[in-house]
């Protein structure tokens, strides 16, 4: 049994629509996990099949998100959800967006691989591209698990691993302007780098987006735009 | 301590959320119903503000029509049913001794959830109740009431012309609306409503809602309804009513998105077996 009690409802059918909606959001999640991990892969290991696998990815991911939607619209109409189910709709429906947003920004890195590859290979602002990625990458893995479980406190831990990231992105800007400035024939290619690693710090806020919408789903607390420790708060004083 | 099978163990003493308000036109406290032997409502507290629409719901058999009806004492009509505790009517004592129940009826109004026009004309079903009242003295002013009544009831342009036509040959949807004019007609403060809705078809049903929104301008309305979009549309405050206890009163947004006691949330969600 589920936190939620998704399937206890007197229709079985309705059990059944929700199992669907939690079972579709978690295999879309799952093309766009392996799409982001390809996408870092390709750039990292100058990769330009793996990235071009990665861009045909997208109208997949596309199609999922229009399923879920029409999913979601079919619940609302059909069963007029309230409390938790109408969350959970709701929390799917937002998930998916965010969804479809971090394959588009994987697209993006696979795109800055191939035009690096064109470029040819150097060393210069991989480091942070790595440890950025290792980041992001260990954040959209507990989202999903924090979806699978309905896990709040695996949810949180999302939120702060986005500060971490935020963090370190700013730092690894400061770094790659400092080799721009050092190197002036280096600037397209590391603006390339600049421009993945942007795209994976945005994954990394979309993550922390679906942590959010987890925490209402399963608390009914609208988290977002709030600090951290405002969240670990209002969490910790609905203990239900 | 009391508990229901089911999704879990869930206590279901005392009442979550907010029953009390700060200006309260109908104040109940610890009140018990009992049907004989039976017990059908435990020491329920509640506070019904003025103005306010407040939603009761609860499975069939959950004490909620009980409750609502102890309001104007309709209750008095049923052999063995037996009331206690305190209800008051802005400060007054619903079933003190000395308060006669005719006036109180006129001032705390009830719709059925069949609508039960008199066997007479339109004009009469609306004028009946201003009349035992002595509410007027002369025709003219009977007519007013008659005209503004039907106008608050929506029902005016539609029976304007036929006045003198009886009150059962309208449809249903019109019937119940007669009946809300026959009620608004000896101004009341509180209109309870007995599922007000479950023998009308959507766009009646629909005429009805939209006239509470309108009717809670002036009136204190309690309604008691199956149908949990309904309460969700109509109502500011939600009472979840559970085999006789009442479970939680919240603002009705907070009831239907985040309830606040697991049955409540069972129930609304269609969880209950």
């Amino acid at each position: 049994m589920d936190k939620l009690h998704l399937d206890q409802h007197i229709s079985r059918q309705y059990n059944s629509d929700l199992e669907d909606l939690r079972t579709e959001l978690l295999e879309m999640g799952g093309i766009v996990q392996e799409q982001v991990r390809d996408g870092i892969s390709s750039i990292s290991n100058a990769d330009s099949d793996l990235a071009r696998k990665v861009i045909t990815v997208e109208d997949e991911v596309d199609a999922r998100e229009m399923a879920l939607d029409e999913h979601c619209t079919l619940v609302l109409a059909r069963r007029q959800p309230a409390a938790s189910d109408l969350r959970m709709v709701l929390a799917v429906s937002k998930i998916t967006r965010d969804l479809e947003r971090m394959g588009d920004e994987a697209e993006k890195v696979a795109q800055m691989a191939l035009a690096l590859v064109e470029e040819g290979q150097r060393s210069q602002g991989y480091v942070e591209l790595r440890h950025i990625a290792h980041g992001v990458l260990h954040m959209v893995d507990e989202m999903l698990n924090a979806f699978a479980r309905f896990d709040v406190d695996a949810a949180l831990a999302v939120v702060r691993e986005d500060n971490d990231v935020d963090r370190e992105y700013k730092s690894a800007m400061r770094e790659l302007m400092t080799c721009m400035m050092e190197d002036p024939h280096s600037i397209n290619r590391i603006l390339n780098v600049m421009w993945a690693l942007r795209s994976l710090e945005r994954i990394g806020d979309h993550a922390r987006n679906i942590a959010e919408h987890i925490i209402y789903l399963v608390k009914g607390l609208d988290v977002r735009h709030t600090s951290v420790s405002e969240m670990e708060r209002q969490v910790s004083s609905r203990s239900k | 301590m009391t508990t229901t099978s089911g999704i879990q163990d869930v206590p279901v003493n005392g009442t979550v959320g907010e029953p009390f308000v700060d200006s309260a036109k109908l104040s109940m406290r610890n009140v018990n119903v009992f049907y004989g032997e039976k017990q059908a409502i435990f020491d329920v507290s509640l506070d019904i503000g003025s103005n306010e629409v407040i939603a009761m719901i609860g499975p069939s058999g959950c004490g909620k029509s009980t409750f609502l009806r102890c309001l104007n004492r309709m209750n008095d009509t049923i052999e063995g049913c037996r009331v206690v505790g305190s209800l008051n009517l802005e400060g007054e004592d619903i079933y003190g001794a000395k308060l006669d129940v005719v006036p109180l009826r006129a001032r705390v109004g009830i719709v059925f959830q069949k609508p039960n026009p008199f066997p007479k004309s339109i004009y009469e079903n609306v004028a009946y109740g201003a009349k035992i009242h002595g509410l007027v003295s002369k025709r003219t002013e009977l007519d007013e009431i008659v005209e503004t009544s039907l106008q608050k009831a929506g029902l005016w342009n539609e029976v304007k012309d036929r006045l003198d036509a009886p009150g059962t040959g309208l449809s249903g949807g019109q019937q119940q609306r007669l009946c809300i004019a026959r009620t608004i007609a000896v101004s009341p403060e509180v209109i309870l409503m007995d599922e007000p809705c479950s023998a009308l078809d959507p766009i009646a049903t629909a005429k009805i809602e939209e006239l509470i929104a309108e009717l809670s301008e002036n009136y204190t309305i309690a309604i008691v309804t199956h149908s949990m979009q309904q309460a969700a549309r109509v109502s500011n405050r939600t009472a979840y009513f559970h085999l006789g206890k009442l479970i939680e009163v919240n603002e009705t947004e907070k009831v239907f998105t985040n309830p606040d006691h697991q049955l409540t949330e069972a129930y609304i969600t269609g969880r209950f077996g």
